[in-house]
C-alpha cells in the first residue's frame, strides 16, 4: 500500500484547504474556488516554466508556516510560491493585495490600445475581466502609447502587438507543443515584443493553440477575424475523429453556421484534459479547417463556467432561488407597493390612445 | 592613512604581472588554503571575517557560501559577478585592471572552498579591454601551477574562464546573470529555487562579486578573526568606494569604513572636497539605486550624529532619513546640479535596463521617466509629483527582481528629500529652463572656502 | 558557406569547450561578439550561420541578439561613439560633450555620417563615472572628455582612416 501522504493545512481569506506539499498558492486558493482565486494572467498550469511575470497574482502571506509563523514581507506570486504548513495567506481580505493590484491593472493597461470595440478577443478577454474586477475607473497616463512594427504570421494567426501583455505563454507553447519554435521574445524592456525577427510564418500543426492561450487579443484567429462578436456566437462541444489531435472542442456557432473552432476551456480559461487524460490541444486542421458542422459530432450547448461577458445569456449554471417571495419575507406576502395607474397623470387604462387627435398631452388624460 | 587590504600593492610598478605580484607576497594565501585548510575551514574563516557582499545587497558571503547545496554527483560552480553596471560604480573594473592576480587568487581559494572545478568571471560586455588582462593572468598562474589539474598535489582541478556580457545591467542580478551566462537573455529567474540549489545549468552555483572574492585573499592571510577586527559593528575589513560627481579627486578608495562621510568628502587622502570650490548639495552614497541624501542629513543622521562611511551608520534613519553602503557608488553633487534632472536621467536609465519580464517594471520605469522628463521640461503640474511618488510605491517589493526597488528608490528619496525644487520647476516653468534651483534649504553645513 | 574565418571558427571551438557537454548555447554571447567583430554587425544571415554553429533554433539567436545593448543589428559606422549620458556623467557636462559632438559631426544621435566613417549613440552607465564625462570607441573608453579630447579623437580616426584607405 502506498504510503500516505501528509497534507499541507494552508488558509486563504479565512478558509482552510488541505493540498498535497509542492501545491502552489495560487492551485491551493483555486480548490476554495470563487474570488479567494487570484487572478493570473500569465500563469497557465498546462504551461510548464510559465508565471511570476504579470504579477496580478500577488497575495500576502501573513504567516509563513506553523514552523516559522513570520509574515513574509513583501507580496508573493502566488503562481510560483509553494505552499507550507500552516501558511496563512490573505488576497482578497488584504488592503495591500487590493492597492498592488490595481497597481498592476494599472501597467497592464498602460500601453495596451483599448480597442476592444475592434479587437475579436473582447467578451472573452481576461484583461477585460481583470480591469472590471480590480481596475479603477481611469487611467492617469496621460503620454502617447507605444506601437509596433506590424508582423505577419502566416495565413491563421493575427498578431496584434499593443494588445500584447508579454504573459509569454504563447512562447511556452510554442516551446513545448512544437519541435521548431519560430516566434518569440525580442528586444527588451518597453520595447520587448513577441515576433520571428525575420518574417516568417507560424505553421507547426499545433501552433494554433497560442491563440487559446493568450489572455488578451494579441493571437487571434484570421479564419475568425471580424465574422462575429463571442457572446452572439453560442459554444457547443463537440468532437470529430482527428488523426493528429484529441479531436475534441468547442464549435462556436450561430444557427447552423460555425464561426470558430477552439480548444475546450475550463473556469479559469485553461484548455481542459481531453477524455484521454492529456490537455485537450488540437490542431490547426480542427481549428482552422473544419467549420462545417457536418465535420463534427455535436454533442451538447458548451456549460460556461467562466464569470465573464462569454456566460452571458448561458443560463445552464445560473442557480434559481427555491424559496418563494413569502418565504423570503418572513411570511409577509407581496403587496403591491403602487398602483401606478391612479398616480400617473398619462397612464389611464380608460383612455384610448388611438382615438386621440394628434400627439398626447396630459391634457388629453385630465379631461375625464 | 587606515587600512589597505587590497589596493596596497595597486601602485607597485608591474603588480599586474604574476612575477611581481607573487614577489611581493602574493598566492601565499592560496598556498597556505589550499595546503593548510579543509574547504570547511576556509568558508569557516570567511563567516568569522564578517565579509559582506560588496556587490550592493551585502549579504553575509560566508553565510550565502554554506548554503551551496551538495548533492552527491553532481558538479558545483562558482561565478564572479564582474557586471559592474551601477552608475556611480567603477571600483570592480580598477581591482581587475590593476590587481588582476588578485582576483584569480581569491577565485583560486573560494573555488576550493566551494568544491568548483570551473569557475567563471562574467564581466561587463564593455569592459572589452579586462578579459585580456585577466586571461594574461589565468595564463600566467596556470603556467606557474595555480591553475589546472591536481594543483599543488592537492587532487583539486580548477579552470577559470571569462565570459564577456553583451550589455545589460540586469545581468548583474545574479539569476539573470546566470541566465546570460547560458546564453540566453538575461531575464531574471523567478527565486525559490535560490542558485545555491539550481544555479547555472540546475548545478548548485554560488554567485559573489569581484570585490568579495578578491577579500578571500587577506581574509585567509590575517585570519577571519583579524579581519573581523577592521572596521566597525557588522561593516568589517575594508571597502572599496568609487568616488564620482563634483569633486577633486574621483577615483578608487579603499576605506576601513571607520571615516566619517565628512572626512570622506573633504579630506585630501581622498575626494579632495568639492570641485571648483563649490558647494556640497547632495550625494548618492552606494550606487544610483539608493536613496540621494541632501548634505544636511549625509554629514549628520537626523539625531544629529556624525554619519560613517560603513552599513550601519549610512543606513541609519532608514528610509525616511538614511540611505545604503550599496556598491559603494560615492556619487557627489554640488550647488549647481539639479536633482529633477538627475532623477529623470536615473529613471531613463533603468528603464533602458529594465529586462521587461514583469509588468510594474517594464510599464512602470518608462512612465516614472517620462514624467520626470516633463517636469524637467518645466510641463509638470503638482499632481504629476504625487502621481511619481504613487507610481514608485506600486512598483516597489512589486517585481520579480530589485530593478523595479532600485528604480523606485531614488525617484522616492528625491520626491522625499527635494520635493521643493520639484514643486519649483512646477511653478517656474520657464525659469526652470534656463537656472538651476541651488542649495536652498540643504545649506552645506561647512563654509564658503576662502 | 563560412561566415567566420578560420580563426574565428577555431575560437568558437575553443569557447564552446569552456561548458558541459551539450551546453553550447553558453557560448552564444561569446559568439556573437565574435561574429560582430569580424563582420561590424550582426546581420539574420550571421545569425542564422552562429545558429547552425551552435545547433540552436534561429530564434534563440534573435532573442539574445536583440536584448543586448551592445550588438548592432544594422550596420554602423567605421568608428562607432558611445557616449555615456547617465547621472555621474551627466553631471560632469555630458550633455555639453554629445552636443559638441553632434555639431562637429553635423549629425544627430542615432544617425552615422554620410562618408560612413561616425556613428553617435549614446549609452547608459559604462562604469567610467570618475573619469566623466566619457565614450566608448572600439575596445576602450575615451575619459575626461573636453571639447578639446573630442577634436583630437576624431582626428585620430579621420588619420586612421585615411592610413587605411
Amino acid at each position: 500500500m502506498a504510503e500516505e501522504k501528509k497534507l499541507f493545512k494552508v488558509t486563504i481569506d479565512n478558509i482552510t484547504v488541505e493540498v498535497e506539499p509542492g501545491t502552489t498558492i495560487l492551485n491551493a486558493a483555486r480548490m476554495v474556488g470563487g474570488e479567494v482565486a487570484p487572478p493570473a494572467m500569465c500563469y497557465y498550469s498546462k504551461l510548464k516554466g510559465s508565471g511570476g511575470k504579470c504579477r496580478t497574482c500577488l497575495v500576502e502571506v501573513a504567516a509563513g508556516s506553523t514552523a516559522d509563523p513570520r509574515p513574509m514581507p513583501k507580496l508573493v506570486a502566488s503562481c510560483r510560491t509553494t505552499v507550507m504548513d500552516g501558511m496563512i495567506v490573505k488576497n482578497i481580505t488584504s488592503d495591500r493585495v487590493h492597492d498592488a493590484r490595481a497597481g498592476v491593472v494599472e501597467f497592464l493597461l498602460l500601453n495596451h490600445p483599448l480597442d476592444c470595440p475592434i479587437c475579436d478577443q473582447a467578451g472573452e478577454c481576461h484583461l477585460q475581466d481583470l480591469s472590471y474586477e480590480h481596475g479603477k475607473e481611469a487611467t492617469r497616463y496621460e503620454f502617447g502609447k507605444r506601437t509596433f512594427k506590424k508582423h505577419d504570421l502566416g495565413e491563421f494567426i493575427q498578431l496584434h502587438m499593443t494588445r500584447c501583455i508579454l504573459c509569454y505563454r504563447c512562447v511556452f507553447t510554442a516551446e513545448q507543443l512544437t519541435n521548431k519554435r519560430v516566434h518569440g521574445v525580442l528586444d527588451r524592456g518597453d520595447h520587448a515584443e513577441i515576433a520571428t525577427y525575420i518574417e516568417k510564418s507560424l505553421d507547426n500543426d499545433f501552433i494554433g493553440n497560442v491563440i487559446d492561450v493568450c489572455p488578451v487579443g494579441a493571437l487571434t484567429d484570421k479564419t475568425f477575424r471580424f465574422k462575429n462578436r463571442v457572446w452572439f456566437t453560442k459554444p457547443m462541444d463537440a468532437h470529430r475523429d482527428c488523426p493528429t489531435c484529441c479531436g475534441e472542442v468547442q464549435l462556436w456557432m450561430r444557427g447552423e453556421e460555425v464561426f470558430r473552432v477552439t480548444a475546450r476551456k475550463d473556469e479559469w480559461g485553461e484548455i481542459k484534459e481531453a477524455s484521454d487524460g492529456k490537455t485537450g490541444w488540437i490542431c490547426n486542421t480542427c481549428r482552422f479547417e473544419k467549420k462545417d458542422a457536418k465535420d463534427w459530432v455535436i454533442e451538447h450547448p458548451t456549460h460556461v463556467a467562466r464569470h465573464s461577458v462569454i456566460s452571458a445569456n448561458h443560463y445552464e449554471k445560473m442557480v434559481k432561488p427555491t424559496e418563494t417571495m413569502p418565504e423570503v419575507m418572513n411570511g409577509r406576502a407581496p403587496k403591491l407597493l403602487m398602483d401606478i395607474h391612479s398616480v400617473s397623470q398619462v397612464n389611464k387604462p380608460t383612455i384610448n390612445l388611438s382615438q386621440i387627435e394628434g400627439p398626447a398631452h396630459s391634457d388629453d388624460f385630465n379631461k375625464g | 592613512m587606515s587600512v589597505k587590504l587590497l589596493l596596497e600593492k595597486a601602485h607597485v610598478e608591474g603588480i599586474r604581472t604574476y612575477e611581481v605580484y607573487r614577489r611581493e607576497g602574493g598566492y601565499r594565501a592560496a598556498e597556505k588554503a589550499l595546503k593548510t585548510m579543509s574547504p570547511e575551514a576556509i568558508v569557516d574563516e570567511v563567516k568569522k571575517s564578517g565579509l559582506r557582499g560588496r556587490g550592493g545587497a551585502g549579504f553575509p558571503t560566508g553565510m550565502k557560501w554554506s548554503f551551496i547545496a551538495k548533492p552527491e554527483g553532481v558538479p558545483r560552480h562558482l561565478v564572479c559577478n564582474a557586471d559592474e553596471s551601477e552608475p556611480g560604480t567603477f571600483k570592480d573594473r580598477y581591482l581587475m585592471e590593476f590587481l588582476p592576480h588578485l582576483l584569480i587568487e581569491g577565485l583560486i581559494i573560494s573555488s576550493f572552498a566551494l568544491g568548483s572545478n570551473a569557475t567563471y568571471i562574467y564581466i561587463r560586455g564593455e569592459y572589452a579591454w579586462i578579459p585580456d588582462i585577466l586571461e594574461q593572468a589565468i595564463n600566467e598562474a596556470k603556467a606557474n601551477g595555480w591553475l589546472g589539474k591536481n594543483i599543488l598535489g592537492t587532487g583539486f582541478d580548477l579552470e577559470i574562464y571569462v565570459q564577456r556580457g553583451a550589455g545589460a545591467y540586469i545581468c548583474g542580478e545574479e539569476t539573470a546573470l546566470i541566465e546570460s551566462l547560458e546564453g540566453k537573455r538575461g531575464n531574471p529567474r523567478i527565486k525559490p529555487p535560490f542558485p545555491a540549489v539550481k544555479g547555472v545549468w540546475d548545478r548548485p552555483t554560488v554567485v559573489n562579486n569581484v570585490e568579495s572574492l578578491a577579500a578571500v585573499v587577506p581574509i585567509i592571510n590575517i585570519g577571519g578573526d583579524e579581519y573581523a577586527k577592521i572596521g566597525v559593528g557588522k561593516s568589517t575589513g575594508t571597502k572599496l568606494i568609487s568616488a564620482c560627481g563634483n569633486i577633486n579627486k574621483p577615483g578608487v578608495y579603499e576605506i576601513d569604513m571607520t571615516i566619517s562621510v565628512e572626512d570622506f568628502i573633504y579630506s585630501d587622502e581622498y575626494c579632495g572636497g568639492i570641485k571648483n570650490g563649490k558647494r556640497l548639495k547632495a550625494c548618492i552614497p552606494g550606487g544610483s539605486s539608493v536613496p540621494i541624501l541632501p548634505a544636511n542629513l549625509l554629514l549628520k543622521t537626523a539625531k544629529g550624529e556624525t554619519r560613517y562611511m560603513n552599513y550601519e551608520s549610512l543606513s541609519d534613519g532608514g528610509f525616511a532619513t538614511g540611505s545604503m553602503m550599496g556598491s559603494g557608488g560615492f556619487i557627489v553633487l554640488d550647488e549647481d546640479q539639479c536633482v529633477v534632472k538627475n532623477t529623470f536621467t536615473l529613471a531613463r536609465f533603468y528603464r533602458h535596463e529594465s529586462c521587461g519580464q514583469c509588468s510594474p517594471c517594464r510599464e512602470g520605469t518608462g512612465w516614472m521617466e517620462k514624467i520626470l522628463k516633463k517636469i524637467d521640461s518645466g510641463k509638470g503640474s503638482m499632481t504629476d509629483i504625487d502621481l511619481l511618488w504613487d507610481i514608485q510605491r506600486k512598483i516597489e517589493g512589486n517585481t520579480i527582481c530589485p530593478l523595479g526597488d532600485a528604480a523606485a528608490w531614488p525617484i522616492a528619496a528625491a520626491i522625499r528629500h527635494f520635493r521643493d525644487e520639484f514643486e519649483w520647476h512646477v511653478k517656474n516653468p520657464e525659469e526652470c529652463l534656463v537656472r538651476n534651483y541651488g542649495l536652498a534649504g540643504y545649506a552645506d553645513p561647512r563654509p564658503i572656502p576662502a | 558557406m563560412k561566415v567566420l574565418t578560420e580563426a574565428g571558427l577555431n575560437k568558437v571551438k575553443e569557447i564552446v569547450a569552456r561548458y558541459p557537454e551539450g551546453k553550447q548555447k553558453s557560448a552564444l554571447i561569446p559568439v556573437l561578439h565574435l561574429a560582430q567583430d569580424e563582420k561590424g554587425w550582426l546581420s539574420a544571415d550571421t545569425m542564422d550561420y552562429v545558429a547552425s554553429l551552435l545547433q540552436l533554433e534561429p530564434i534563440e539567436v534573435y532573442e539574445v541578439a536583440t536584448f543586448y545593448s551592445m550588438f548592432h543589428l544594422k550596420p554602423v559606422g567605421t568608428y562607432l561613439f558611445e557616449v555615456c549620458q547617465t547621472g555621474p556623467c551627466m553631471v560632469s557636462g555630458a550633455d555639453d560633450i554629445i552636443n559638441y559632438i553632434q555639431q562637429r559631426l553635423g549629425i544627430n544621435v542615432g544617425e552615422t555620417t554620410p562618408d560612413g566613417l561616425f556613428t553617435l549613440k549614446t549609452v547608459e552607465c559604462l562604469g567610467a563615472c570618475g573619469y566623466a564625462p566619457m565614450m566608448q570607441l572600439g575596445k576602450h573608453y575615451r575619459e575626461h572628455l573636453t571639447k578639446q579630447r573630442v577634436d583630437e579623437i576624431i582626428e585620430e580616426c579621420r588619420l586612421k582612416a585615411g592610413v587605411l584607405n
